[in-house]
């Protein structure tokens, strides 16, 4: 995206959702409005813009902030892709959750796999894309499954195939950047996010969760949920959670938001909030019954409803909320900025350059 | 009046009886006897942790077997898999029962989980072959059954289908105790996910030709046998917590959408399986186990025996078909031969030991000999030695002596001269 400011000769009337840029000309204080890189589908997120250092004064209006409707408009017609990565062992509902976060058919089962449920012997990696647009914003979303994750007898570093696949997608990405002709939009297949379904025991992690996520929050954005939550009552909810949250604390794990990468007190506070509440508890479900009149998305069995969207019942909506509408474009930076250029570092270090690239041209690439 | 049959080898007639004789009373016999000797049950549960094991044995059996102060052993971790008993007596209505749990912590909790299967058959087969050494012994009074003789596995409720874990557990047991498969935390699947479930497990049950323990029927009802077929493997909810519900009291579990009942038959089959556990089939479950379970391992092992007696000896004809007893015969033979044998060896040995011990003796006899002549040398020239010296002394003593003589007589002279001398003086 160029960021060539065009003067306007208009003053563009707000369209985002959000709160309309008021002109403070005498006053110091930072004007609002929605920052930060790109839209989403809906951006609730308004953290303030920091104070420069010896605070201008602006005497008229200049119109910098239509940066952010030239953002937006470019955004649009681009499109922007975004792939998460869903693992678990099977049963564990992925591929409904998976539907019901989008709203729409998305997992392998339904784009045409057939009816086989077959567990198959060795981990797989299957990536379906899909193109879903909303409010004249395209994205491809590709989902990127792992049938066979956990499922046999000895499941000794069952996570390799992942690992290697994430770290392809890095490879990919490297090569297309330190291309000479690069292209004008580099394909990202990178794995923004992991979602990792735990097992509702309802005592604590077993040791392959522990395992798999010790392995990969180095690589990738991990964000550990409970899965099939209508299995346990609120209390034994509430002590699930902690327990795992204890236990991923002792073991180290720095899931998704991690805590080195909070930029500022905002950012710590709302993702203090987010942490204290992860892992969420979610159920997920396609199907649609009929609960006091109204529609709902849930799951009817012979003594009520479960109502996925209902934040009594499951925390699906905090889930989406937090994935879709307010840390989507975040997803997306960390694994850009930190994981992408802590790969990339790894790999220039270890190979002292790239050398896949013909001879001639090492003089005139980035290294 | 009864009268008793023709042939006693042909088929026993039927008589009518034309009173009273009373043997319509022996069931109660047998009833008062079983009562007072008590009753016997090993149950196991096998399955991955947290899938509600310990709460369906505490609901099934009204009793906190796990409680807060001694936790089930899912709460403790463990590194491999454990195979842990506990006894309980339970009474009721003059019935006394002695319950004993069996549990598998650990089972399906690793990483890597072949041969998690390995301790249970191990445990299995220990206990079979403890029943078949007090069988075998000579004072059988007191025999207990300790024969597991009810295996409950328990399948997380994944909704797809049997797991790979699932498979070759049941595979390698279906054969040594009666195995009978639940859904575990039925509460989590809608009724139609149930059902689905449910056929899908049977489908991969027969397709790896697994038995698991079919409830027979004790009355001919086709209606219950059908309903029966339907709802293998039962699907159940475990809780030990008394919820309000419409007025009444029932154990269930709250959840903010409704309660799921525990005894409810529309919500899960937690009564099923309680009736055909306990009501009903538990007398049935310990006859298969003694006599279907039991007899196989008995026979496999005695077969085994058989063979390795084959083995040894050199006879050419097959020994499979040999009866226990000639093997019996066989054995103790070899047994009396191989003691001749013993016996033997420990003669020649010991005539071995005999002969060393005696040349031994006879050396140090000659040793000794040796040594007593050498002495009597030594002592006799020490006497010689002793001889000499005292001729040597005596010698002396008479030269001194004869010295001493002269002296005297020389001083006698000496005195006598001055005497004279003296004499002489006083004259002056």
């Amino acid at each position: 995206m160029s960021e060539s400011i065009v003067p306007p000769e208009v003053r563009p009337k707000p369209a985002v959702p959000a709160k309309p840029p008021h002109v403070a000309a005498p006053s110091p204080t930072a004007p609002h409005g929605p920052s930060g890189l790109g839209g989403g589908v809906g951006v609730d997120r308004v953290p303030g813009l920091g104070h420069s250092g010896s605070g201008s004064t602006l005497l008229g209006y200049i119109g910098i902030d239509t940066i952010i409707e030239q953002m937006r408009k470019k955004t649009m017609k681009a499109g922007f892709d975004f792939n998460i990565m869903i693992v678990g062992h099977s049963g564990l509902g992925k591929s409904t959750l998976v539907n019901t976060l989008f709203k729409s058919q998305v997992s392998r089962w339904s784009s045409g796999w057939g009816g086989e449920h077959k567990i198959p012997k060795t981990v797989e990696i299957k990536a379906v894309s899909h193109v879903i647009e909303e409010g004249g914003v395209k994205m491809k979303l590709t989902v990127i499954d792992t049938p066979g994750f956990g499922d046999q007898i000895n499941n000794e570093n069952c996570w390799d195939p992942i690992s290697k696949y994430i770290n392809e997608q890095y490879e990919k990405f490297l090569k297309e950047e330190v291309n000479i002709a690069r292209k004008k939009r580099i394909p990202d297949t990178r794995v923004h996010c992991c979602l990792y379904f735990i097992s509702p025991t309802g005592h604590s992690l077993r040791q392959l969760d522990i395992e798999f996520m010790k392995h990969l929050s180095r690589v990738v954005n991990i964000i550990p949920v409970i899965a099939k939550s209508d299995t346990m009552t609120p209390d034994e909810k509430n002590e699930f959670k902690h327990r795992v949250r204890k236990e991923l604390e002792t073991y180290g794990i720095e899931y998704y938001p991690q805590n080195e990468f909070d930029d500022d007190m905002e950012d710590k506070n709302e993702n203090d909030k987010i942490r204290e509440a992860m892992p969420f508890a979610v159920v997920g479900s396609d199907k649609e019954f009929q609960v006091n009149g109204k529609r709902v998305l849930g799951r009817k069995t012979a003594w009520g409803v479960v109502e996925v969207e209902n934040p009594n019942h499951c925390e699906f909506a905090l889930l989406r909320d937090f994935l879709i509408r307010s840390h989507l474009q975040d997803l997306k930076e960390v694994t850009h900025n930190i994981h992408y250029e802590t790969y990339r570092a790894r790999r220039l270090n270890d190979n002292g350059g790239l050398h896949p690239i013909s001879a001639n041209n090492t003089q005139d690439s980035n290294l | 009046m009864i009268e008793r049959p023709e042939s006693a080898v042909a088929s026993i007639a039927q008589r009518n009886l034309e009173g009273y004789v009373g043997f319509a009373n022996l069931p109660n016999q047998v009833y008062r006897k079983s009562v007072k000797r008590g009753f016997e049950f090993t149950l196991m549960v096998v399955g991955e942790s947290g899938l509600g094991k310990s709460t369906l044995i505490n609901s099934l059996f009204l009793t906190d077997l796990y409680s807060k102060d001694y936790p089930g052993p899912s709460l403790r971790i463990k590194k491999t898999v454990q195979v842990e008993q506990s006894k309980v007596l339970v009474k009721e209505g003059g019935v006394q029962l002695t319950l004993t749990i069996v549990d598998t912590p650990g089972f399906g909790d690793a990483v890597d989980n072949s041969n998690c299967w390995q301790p249970v058959i191990n445990y299995i087969d220990s206990k079979c072959e403890d029943f078949l050494n007090a069988e075998s012994r000579v004072n059988r009074r007191l025999m207990p059954d300790n024969r597991v003789h009810c295996c409950l596995y328990f399948i997380a409720p994944s909704g797809h289908g049997l797991k790979p874990l699932d498979v070759e557990f049941m595979k390698r047991l279906h054969d040594k105790v009666n195995v009978i498969p639940l859904i575990a935390k039925a509460d989590t699947l809608t009724p139609e996910e149930c059902q689905l479930f449910k056929k899908q497990i049977m489908k991969e049950i027969q397709e790896h030709k697994i038995q698991i323990y079919e409830f027979p029927d004790t009355e001919d009802d086709e209606d219950s046998k059908l309903i029966r077929k339907i709802k293998m493997p039962l699907a159940v909810v475990g809780s030990n917590v008394v919820i309000e519900v419409n007025g009444k009291k029932v154990r269930g579990r709250q959840y903010p959408w409704g309660v799921a009942e525990v005894e409810n038959g529309e919500h899960c089959d937690f009564t099923v399986l309680r009736n055909m556990l306990i009501r009903t089939h538990m007398q049935d479950l310990k006859d298969v186990t003694n006599n279907v379970h039991y007899e196989n391992y008995r026979s496999r092992k005695l077969a085994a025996v058989t063979c390795n007696g084959g083995v040894d000896t050199s006879k050419t004809k097959n020994q499979m078909t040999r009866s226990p007893l000639a093997q019996m015969e066989e054995e103790r033979r070899e047994h009396v031969m191989k003691m001749k044998k013993m016996e033997t060896e420990m003669e020649q040995v010991f005539e071995m030991k005999v002969k060393e011990k005696k040349q031994k003796l006879k050396d140090s006899e000659a040793e000794l000999e040796r040594r007593h002549e050498q002495m009597k040398k030594n002592l006799e020239a020490q006497y010689k030695e002793l001889e000499e010296k005292k001729r040597h002394h005596e010698e002396e003593k008479s030269n001194w002596e004869a010295q001493q003589r002269i002296l005297e007589q020389q001083k006698l002279e000496a005195s006598k001269t001055m005497e004279k001398n003296k004499k002489k003086g006083k004259i002056f």
